[in-house]
């Protein structure tokens, strides 16, 4: 039997599968709208169980991502760093908020991740992007639901089996 | 990698703002490090055999895919192609008889100047991830790294003209810029009357700009642009692209000249990795610098 509070299976299977999808190929018009799909997971994850995930987590996850892209190494892991800091800072907040205003929040942390990977860029001389840089903050705001729905109950069939 | 111990939880001694400076100061100076100098590579090669499955993993559905079309495609097409494809490599060989009679003429006559004869270059095929990187940057991965030799600023060609050059170098794979890239210019001559330009990128994998020719340059629409084989990361005489449009203001000191890769950047699956012999390098490199300095 899987205990729930130490099953590695998921968690790491779903950042895996985070990783993945930033960096599946996806026809021009679309992969604009490519959500932040390894914030996201990540949010989730330090906003559940912040005894198990944190800082650590989030940096490891940015620097992977870093590497993915081939960004600057540590933009990314800047990035998440931040939006890690938010979550565990006030994850006792954002678990018991509704739905939407968990949208709100989630839509918060992504704009400052995107910000911080658009301020890097600025800083380091590589060209930097348009508007479009902000539509991954609406998609994964959009996404955060049904991320919220899926992992939840998958993790309530996780606790039914012990 | 990703441990989840729990080595970060509530209960540590360090107080979380403490902790977070300490990681951001860290993320900061990898970065600083990171874009200085070339310090991290061995550090981003560890990682990058660490993430390398998850490349793979992505490109594999693409390739089953393409593996399907060609094992489900019917025959007739297949004939077809067969015999689209016999008739373009004979034309080929045609060509290439009369390529060799002149690469011999060639040679001889540059024995005869004294200038060193040019020598073939050494091609390497590599195949394209299929793995978006950055959506802004027009840069991909290819399935060749370190262990085939692949160096930074490498030329990367496709079938119709130069493509980019290799960015960075990871043990198996290597990341590519595009010719298109906003970061990236090339040098160019117009093939019609040999006038040296620089071809810079714009983000847009069908369009360049020649921001450095005067209203008064000799350029239509229409003319080919070759690599000069200035700067020494490109080999000389590759088509780089068509001049599509060009724009002669009054009042303006340079003309606004666009033109459209040779190279299909965007439907490309295969590219060509280039030696090109050191010796040429070097001298390009010295002729480029005296260029730049007038």
């Amino acid at each position: 039997m899987r205990d729930p509070d130490t099953d590695r299976v998921l968690p790491l299977s779903t950042f895996v599968l985070a990783l993945s999808l930033s960096v599946v190929p996806l026809p021009g018009v679309v992969a604009t709208f490519r959500p932040d799909w390894v914030p996201l997971i990540m949010i989730y994850w330090v906003v559940m169980t912040p005894e198990r995930f944190g800082l650590f987590t989030a940096m490891w996850l940015g620097l992977a991502a870093d590497t993915l892209s081939g960004s600057l190494l540590g933009q990314h892991a800047l990035a998440m760093l931040v939006v890690g800091y938010l979550c565990l800072r006030f994850h006792l907040r954002i678990r018991v908020f509704p739905v939407w205003q968990m949208c709100m929040s989630v839509l918060f942390m992504l704009a400052i991740y995107e910000f911080v990977l658009f301020w890097i860029d600025g800083v380091a001389g590589r060209t930097v992007p348009y508007v479009e840089r902000w539509a991954p903050v609406i998609t994964g705001v959009l996404l955060w639901p049904l991320i919220l729905g899926i992992l939840d109950r998958i993790r309530q069939d996780n606790k039914a089996r012990v | 990698m990703n441990v989840p111990g729990g080595i970060d939880g509530g209960r540590a001694a360090v107080p979380l703002g403490l902790r977070f400076l300490l990681l951001v100061v860290f993320s900061l100076s990898l970065m600083f490090v990171d874009n200085r100098a070339d310090h991290l590579s061995r550090l981003r090669q560890i990682f990058s055999v660490a993430v390398y499955p998850i490349q793979i993993a992505v490109s594999l559905p693409f390739k089953a895919w393409q593996m399907a079309s060609i094992s489900l495609s019917d025959q007739v097409s297949l004939l077809n192609e067969n015999a689209q494809l016999r008739s373009e490599q004979l034309n080929y060989n045609v060509r290439l008889q009369r390529m060799a009679a002149l690469e011999a003429e060639n040679t001889r006559l540059r024995a005869m100047l004294d200038s060193s004869p040019r020598v073939a270059d050494r091609i390497l095929v590599a195949e394209i991830l299929a793995v978006d990187l950055d959506p802004y940057r027009q840069r991909f991965s290819i399935n060749r790294g370190l262990g085939d030799g692949v160096y930074v600023g490498q030329a990367l060609l496709d079938a119709n003209g130069i493509a980019g050059q290799i960015a960075g170098v990871d043990t198996f794979t290597s990341e590519a810029i595009l010719i298109s890239d906003a970061d990236h210019a090339v040098p160019v001559s117009v093939n019609r009357n040999g006038l040296r330009t620089i071809a810079v990128g714009t983000g847009d994998s069908r369009r360049l700009i020649l921001p450095y020719l005067t209203n008064s340059a000799d350029i239509e629409t229409g003319d080919l642009l070759v690599s000069s084989g200035l700067g020494g990361v490109f080999p000389s005489g590759y088509p780089v692209g068509q001049v599509v449009e060009v724009r002669r203001q009054p009042g303006q000191l340079f003309a606004e000249v666009v033109a459209e890769p040779a190279a299909e950047l965007d439907r490309d699956r295969e590219v060509l990795l280039v030696w090109t012999a050191e010796d040429i390098k070097q001298s390009a490199e010295t002729t480029v610098l005296t260029e730049v300095e007038q």
